[in-house]
């Protein structure tokens, strides 16, 4: 095999990549809109719900005064001679986040008023209802001769550990919320990896082949390492953008880190992340966010990030090497795109099946169908992405990379005879009975 | 002469068409050889094949007295029919790219491709896109690609195709300049007056198989069909031209300056040039004598008909 060929081969495509306007902003610009994404809503909370917000209460039951609890940012003042309509008319004067109106009957209907000038944040009206729901559910007990702290006391939430032991008996922890978001997010980011970069292939020889730049490269170096000098330049051109990316992120991520509060930072996340927080917690009377943020730590903590980091390097170097050599294959033989629709719907019909499985695999990745999928080599690395953050068996994590690897180099050579032999075919629609007499050449 | 390159016995079929059978040949070092037939005769193939583009079925390909390899390659410049340049990228990014696929070192290329764009004029050109460039100084680029390698072979496929005069005159005196450095030259053309004035050789390949090999000159001395013009001062014996039984008048004129051509055609075998000079000279006074040789092309269109 002539390296050195390869090597210039790659190199023309990595610098003549790298260096493209489209790549640059795409590169720089994905991780901005990225951070913007994530933390836009949470510099809103920070920021600007982090202002202190007076709420004027008007107690008609009188049973509240001076027991709502306050908070860094939600003061309450009580307008004890003052009545909702007075309170509400006195909003705009005295700074008034809202008036608060708590009824006479509140006891018997759980009902209050809650009148602002904009629409009160869910923040600010979870807390009244917490709030208020404890004092009401307290002044029933008292009523009802209970004391309210044995309730507390008795009060229980049931968490389940979900452990999972493999055959030698070791012991894992499983935690289902957040591995769920983390597979799935990094199921689809592996795929539109793929199939961006190894469609960044097919467009490369499409082009060379329209060009007709082909016959002159052919002249200087086997097609077979023009092939892969192309693929391995274009990988590297991926891993580049890949890298950028999460340095970039993680940049931008510190920086907005540094200028936000990292307590209002977290707080703010966890309540953007409230969804993933079991709802028996969200029950609880009070939230306290010591007990939020230690849990949220823990879940984070059993996530792996490693193994997932690691599983998607693997098997996007592979994926990719192996569906960009098809994808080669098939822009070789074409002479548009649409010309080439019918070579690479069986291609991808597999990851298209994968898709509509997709429910079935998160809700049951141990399943043969999730297993079977994990190690056929075109849905593989979809599915182990999805299944790892599940924890696989060691076994089948290494078959899956050893039929991939098998099937990269497989499909390479086959492409490599394809490619050959069709790049300098032009005008002359190629057929799968074409392709199949180049494979028995 | 010593033989650069010695075709033998190449025989190459596509699915459904035979694109070469046996073709045997060779080409002398430094010559200029002509590749020459009508479209689908298996020229491009053939050159395909030199270039290791294409396998053969059958036959092999000598390069001095050693089978052809890959390695040779760097030995060889090509400018294929279908041609075609990475329009995004700069022309001298492009030419140092494909200098180093043909074995050269980044300094080596850049070196030599700053000489032969000084040689051509085209420095203005460095660093433009070729995308920016008209097709005829595409056309040269791809030119100064197929010799960056100093080759000892060069390879070129219908070269003055969508060229201009003022640049096939260009390419006619780089290719005649690159045969005096000692670069042999293959040429597919079907430009018929460009081999009569270019090549030594040709090879005249129809239906996938040679049909005609042989030094120009000689071809047309061989294709010649004893004709002659004579152009003669007034006064002109004309009982006397006319009765020869060696030869008949096929055409006679007079031209606007008042003097008489006449085209003849010999007939008897055994009648030599010097006969014929002997005879007129005694009919009038002989200002212009010509032995009337066929074109390139009238071999070419004479020989592929026959067939």
């Amino acid at each position: 095999m002539n390296v050195k060929k390869i090597f210039i081969v790659l190199k023309r495509e990595y610098i003549e990549r790298v260096k493209k306007k489209s790549f640059i902003i795409l590169t720089l610009l994905s991780p901005i809109l990225f951070s913007l994404i994530i933390f836009v809503p949470v510099y809103i909370k920070v920021v600007i719900e982090s202002e202190e917000k007076v709420i004027a209460v008007v107690d008609s039951s009188k049973l509240f005064y001076d027991l709502l609890p306050e908070t860094k940012d939600i003061k309450f003042k009580y307008l004890r001679d003052k009545t909702f309509f007075e309170a509400e008319q006195e909003m705009v004067k005295e700074g008034y986040y809202a008036v608060l109106f708590i009824p006479n009957n509140v006891l018997s209907i759980p009902t209050v008023t809650l009148s602002s000038l904009k629409s009160p944040s869910i923040n600010v009206k979870l807390h009244i209802i917490n709030s208020l729901k404890t004092q009401i559910e307290a002044l029933k007990l008292i009523k009802n001769n209970v004391d309210p702290s044995i309730i507390y006391a008795v009060k229980t939430n049931v968490n389940v550990n979900v452990v999972k032991i493999n055959e030698r008996g070791e012991r894992k922890t499983i935690s289902s919320d957040l591995r769920l978001v983390v597979s799935v997010i990094s199921a689809i980011l592996i795929y539109i990896f793929i199939f961006m970069y190894a469609g960044m292939v097919f467009k490369g020889v499409l082009e060379e082949k329209t060009n007709r730049i082909v016959e002159i490269i052919a002249s200087c170096i086997k097609p077979f390492h023009w092939m892969m000098g192309k693929i391995l330049g274009i990988g590297l051109v991926a891993i580049t953008q890949f890298f950028a990316w999460i340095i970039i992120t993680l940049l931008i991520s510190f920086i907005i880190g540094m200028s936000l509060s990292k307590t209002y930072l977290m707080e703010s996340l966890i309540q953007n992340n409230q969804q993933l927080i079991p709802f028996n917690i969200l029950q609880q009377s009070q939230l306290n966010f010591s007990e939020i943020l230690k849990y949220f730590n823990k879940i984070v903590s059993l996530i792996n990030f490693k193994v997932i980091f690691f599983t998607f390097i693997i098997f996007f170097v592979f994926g990719y090497f192996m569906y960009s050599a098809i994808f080669a294959a098939i822009g070789s033989m074409v002479e548009t795109d649409s010309d080439a629709q019918q070579f690479t719907l069986p291609i991808t019909l597999p990851l298209l099946v994968t898709i509509l499985l997709l429910s079935t695999i998160i809700s049951n990745p141990d399943s043969p169908i999730s297993v079977f999928l994990s190690i056929l080599p075109l849905t593989s690395p979809v599915v182990m992405l999805i299944r790892i953050a599940y924890g696989v068996p060691i076994i089948e994590f290494i078959i899956s990379v050893l039929f991939l690897i098998a099937a990269f180099i497989l499909f390479t050579y086959f492409s490599g005879k394809v490619f050959r032999t069709s790049l300098l075919i032009f005008g002359k629609k190629i057929t799968y009975k074409d392709i199949l007499i180049w494979l028995k050449s | 002469m010593k033989t650069i390159l010695s075709i033998k016995n190449i025989s190459k079929s596509y699915i459904n068409k035979i694109a070469l059978q046996d073709v045997t040949f060779d080409i002398p070092e430094g010559c200029i050889f002509g590749l020459l037939g009508p479209n689908g005769a298996g020229k491009t193939t053939l050159i395909r094949i030199i270039n290791q583009i294409l396998i053969p079925d059958k036959g092999e390909i000598f390069f001095y007295d050693k089978k052809l390899s890959l390695n040779d390659l760097i030995y060889f410049g090509y400018l294929p029919e279908e041609r075609g340049l990475y329009k995004k990228m700069k022309v001298c990014d492009q030419v140092i790219f494909f200098a180093q696929l043909k074995g050269l070192s980044k300094n080596e290329a850049t070196e030599k491709a700053l000489l032969l764009f000084e040689r051509l004029n085209m420095k203005q050109l460095w660093n433009k896109k070729i995308e920016e460039l008209s097709k005829g100084m595409q056309q040269k680029i791809q030119f100064i690609i197929s010799i960056i390698n100093n080759p000892k072979v060069l390879i070129l496929d219908e070269p003055f195709t969508g060229l201009d005069p003022i640049n096939i005159m260009l390419f006619k005196n780089e290719i005649k300049e690159l045969q005096k450095n000692g670069t042999t030259i293959l040429i597919s053309t079907h430009i018929m007056p460009s081999v009569e004035e270019l090549c030594d050789r040709i090879v005249l390949l129809n239906n996938s198989r040679i049909v005609l090999e042989g030094e120009v000159y000689y071809l047309k001395k061989k294709f010649k069909k004893n004709l002659y013009e004579i152009e003669f001062e007034p006064p002109v014996n004309n009982i006397l031209i006319a009765h020869n039984i060696n030869y008949q008048i096929i055409e006679t004129f007079v031209t606007s300056y008042g003097t008489i051509i006449y085209k003849l055609k010999v007939n008897n075998e055994n009648y030599s040039t010097k006969d014929l000079l002997q005879d007129l000279i005694k009919t009038g006074k002989i200002i212009k004598f010509n032995e009337i040789l066929p074109t390139m092309e009238e071999i070419f269109v004479n020989v592929i008909k026959n067939q």
